[in-house]
């Protein structure tokens, strides 16, 4: 038994956090937030070549390094941590994934390696106006056979939808439901037929976008009609990408709390000193550490892609979750006034959390997701 | 330049929960030795219990010696003291073997958990050989007499008093909430021994026997309706000069040494019988249909996520403790997690038992008996306050962990 990283683990670590340090800065990171694309192109290029960020769990077949999920949930940790702007969430996890769990060997290789090289950034497109993370939520469909398919319909909060070069596509068979008949379409994103609109964002830092099908035409991605499975883990994988980001939020609020109880002066005394602030502090911590357990373990349920995984992908991703938008939330508390301006980071970590919270289903959808997979 | 992370070492991720083969040779062999020795009659005792639960103390008792004769008991102990010299991931493995096996609720806590690891930091050799084996075999059971009417949470402000009368202590004063004190053979207790010293100067952590004329325990009733809790009162009671653990009038180190223990590892044994536990108040709600409804389930997935992150957080604490060696002030975060997530899960376990819950055990008129159910959510309520209240438990997180100015005292 072993629960902690290796020395490699954690020169990653300190390369991807130096290098965030330097190019996701706070300024930075309000300048791309005020962008309708949200992402510097050149820095995106650097995070590929200097550090092979976008290339790091690929499998080397398909021009990646073959890492594992504990990894990429190392560099999301730090990336949660800097709240960098950039198309990672979209590109690796999400598409990445969804093509390496639906994809044929043939498609693994033709698309995996511009994604690796980071020359292509790409998403997802799964959840609909209906906002519903589950299968029942997924009412696009898919017209025509073989090879030659269009899509017609709406999906909505893509993540980066709007910027992207790549669309996996999310859609079922005519007259099919829940979980029959859904299947993965790639789509340009210039395609023909395809609206594309970028939404107003409540976390600016994470972008977002309406695209409009009518008649598009689409590529299968793996075999049609029986993709609930491939989706599923997806979805799971995402779910523990997503905590270990978190989870870098929330341990990054925590250390501002922490210091501003020690600097900030109230009747003649260190806030922290007040036990309703220690004590808040002391509840942060608690939660952040266990929050990173989750993360952790849930990371490594994903690198053994063993049974355990949905289960533990739903039960981390409830409580970080919940751990982050607490955590969050009471930083902004225990700043008191300053915590409330625009000009303080506090709200930009409360927004993201919100957003993460929401993203992939909150805590209550997660926690009626794991009561039926534990069998209550 | 190409700086990629990791370099060349492409190894499998050495993060890994799966047992070495030395830790699976090891759990077999506790498997085995359960399943010989976890007969019918000792398995009806079932895990529940611990210091809250006296029934069957005698066939309890019976089997926690079959346990030491085959050194079970002491298992992390070196060798040289009849010990297995059990690694701490070890010492896990048997804990977790134990708890599914159902076996009978332990009762060296005090001895075994508490003082043991206390007096092989801090005694002599002589101590050591002295009491040791005892707690091996289970014929001196402890207890530990630290609370007084004037000294809980601000233990320094201990008042029982031991002064030296030729080759013994004479010890007077009175502590209290000392559990199992109507059952064990010896005290470790705090005292002070400089009169003239107060706080935490001046203090020895002292080991005196129960059975004399100058000790009087008093059963003190819990709101579970039984009494494992006592006062005990001192006068004139004796002990050899030798039995100081440590050195005279510098107990309190020793003192939070064993607070350490107490904080440190016992959630780590635990998680298996609090996911029992869950695993029983589920069980009700299915069979009485409340696992239907929708308030509920989510409150048995937060209990259900709650246990598993409370073993997500022993396997790092526990890989922490392998490489430090040492816990430190961290234990406190354990501590404050179990309590609470028990404490909840008790409260839980009265929604899921609804109308039914206003009902207990036992005969109109009768002795207050308690069901498991009812167990849970009655002793629970202590365990925010024994072993450092969660107050005091955030207080030393946001010290001592987190370096927060200390509060004016
Ligand atoms: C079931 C049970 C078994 C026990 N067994 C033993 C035993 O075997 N041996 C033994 O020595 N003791 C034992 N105890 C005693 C236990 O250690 C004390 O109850 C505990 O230390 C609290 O002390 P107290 O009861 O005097 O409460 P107090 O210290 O008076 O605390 C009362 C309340 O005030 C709060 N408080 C106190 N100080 C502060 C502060 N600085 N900041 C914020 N809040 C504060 C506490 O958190 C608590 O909520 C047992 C207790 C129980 C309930």
């Amino acid at each position: 038994m072993n629960f902690a990283f290796s020395e490699e683990q954690e020169q990653l670590r300190d390369a991807v956090r130096k290098f965030l340090e330097a190019k996701s800065p706070e300024s930075e990171v309000r300048t791309l937030m005020e962008t309708t694309d949200g992402y510097d192109p050149a820095v995106w290029s650097q995070m590929a070549k200097e550090l092979g960020l976008q290339s790091l769990h690929i499998p080397e077949a398909y021009g990646g390094q073959g890492f594992s999920w504990v990894e990429l949930g190392i560099v999301l940790e730090e990336m949660g941590r800097a709240l960098l702007c950039a198309p990672y969430f979209s590109t690796v996890v999400l598409a990445a994934n969804a093509i390496l769990n639906a994809g044929t060997d043939e498609q693994k290789a033709e698309l995996l390696p511009g994604i690796a090289s980071g020359e292509t950034i790409a998403t997802l497109a799964f959840t609909e106006p209906n906002g519903k993370w589950d299968a029942s939520g997924i009412t696009m469909e898919a017209s025509g056979s073989g090879d030659a398919v269009t899509l017609t319909g709406e999906k909505m909060f893509v993540i980066d939808g709007h910027s992207v070069e790549l669309i996996v596509v999310v859609a079922r068979q005519a007259g099919t439901s829940g979980e029959d008949g859904i299947g993965f379409y790639t789509v340009a994103g210039d395609a023909a037929g395809l609206t594309r609109t970028a939404l107003a964002t409540m976390d600016q830092t994470r972008k977002q976008a309406k695209l409009e099908f009518s008649n598009v035409a689409a590529t299968p991605l793996g075999a049609a009609g029986s993709g609930w499975a491939a989706l599923s883990k997806t979805l799971d994988q995402a779910a523990v990408g997503l905590c270990n980001e978190m989870a870098g939020g929330a341990q990054f609020v925590l250390e501002e709390s922490v210091q501003y109880a020690k600097d900030r002066v109230q009747f003649g005394r260190p806030i922290g000193s007040f036990q309703a602030i220690k004590h808040k502090c002391a509840d942060m911590l608690l939660e952040v550490e266990s929050a990173k357990s989750a993360a952790y373990y849930a990371s490594w349920c994903a690198a053994e892609d063993n049974d355990e995984l949905p289960v533990v992908a739903s039960l981390a991703k409830a409580y970080c979750s919940d751990a982050y938008f607490h955590s969050a939330a009471e930083n902004i508390q225990i700043h008191g006034g300053i915590g409330f301006t625009w000009e303080h980071n506090a709200h930009l970590y409360f927004k993201r959390a919100k957003s993460s919270e929401i993203l992939l289903g909150d805590a209550t959808y997660h926690r009626e997701l794991l009561a039926q997979r534990i069998g209550i | 330049m190409e700086t990629r992370p990791g370099g060349q070492v492409r190894s499998r991720s050495p993060m890994d929960f799966r047992d070495s083969p030395e830790e699976a040779a090891f759990r077999d062999e506790v498997r085995a030795w359960l399943d010989e020795h976890l007969t019918a009659e000792f398995r009806a005792i079932g895990g529940r219990g611990g210091p809250a639960d006296e029934a069957d103390w005698d066939l309890r008792l019976e089997w926690e010696r079959l346990l030491g004769k085959d050194r079970w008991v002491g298992l992390s102990w070196p060798e040289e003291y009849g010990g297995r010299a059990a690694s701490f991931a070890e010492h896990v493995i048997f804990s977790e073997e134990y708890a599914k096996a159902d076996a009978p609720a332990r009762m060296s806590f005090f001895g075994e958990g508490l003082f043991s690891p206390t007096l092989l930091a801090y005694g002599t050799e002589d101590q050591k050989r002295r009491y040791l084996p005892k707690i091996q075999s289970v014929e001196e059971l402890w207890c530990q007499g630290y609370s007084e009417p004037d000294a809980g949470s601000d233990l320094s402000n201990v008042a029982t008093r031991a002064e030296l009368d030729g080759d013994e202590w004479v010890v007077n004063g009175q502590k209290v909430w000392t559990t199992l004190a109507h059952r064990a053979q010896w005290c470790f207790a705090v005292v002070r021994t400089d009169p003239t010293s107060t706080g935490h100067k001046g203090l020895s952590y002292l080991l005196v026997p129960m059975d004399q004329p100058g000790i009087e325990v008093r059963p003190l009733h819990q709101m579970t309706g039984t009494a494992e809790f006592n006062e005990v009162f001192f006068s004139d009671a004796r002990t050899a000069k030798e039995n100081v653990l440590g050195e005279v009038n510098d107990g309190w180190k020793v003192a939070m040494a064993t607070l350490g223990f107490e904080r440190g590892t016992a959630f780590l044994s635990q998680q298996l019988a609090f996911q029992r536990e869950l695993a029983g108040i589920v069980e009700v709600a299915q069979v009485n249909g409340k696992a239907s409804d929708a308030t509920i389930r989510q409150e048995l997935a937060d209990s259900y996520i709650g246990v598993q992150i409370m073993k997500y957080n022993g396997l790092r604490m526990l890989t922490d403790l392998v490489r430090k060696g040492v816990l430190g002030p961290s234990s406190s975060i354990g501590k404050l997690y179990w309590s609470n997530w028990h404490r909840t899960l008790g409260e839980r376990a009265m929604y899921v038992m609804g109308t039914d819950a206003s009902v207990v055990a036992g005969e109109p008129g009768g002795e207050y008996s308690l069901d498991e159910l009812h167990r849970i959510f009655m002793f629970s309520r202590s365990e925010t306050i024994y072993a450092g209240a969660s107050e005091i438990q955030r207080n030393i997180i946001g010290e001592r962990v987190l370096g927060l100015p200390r509060e004016p005292r």
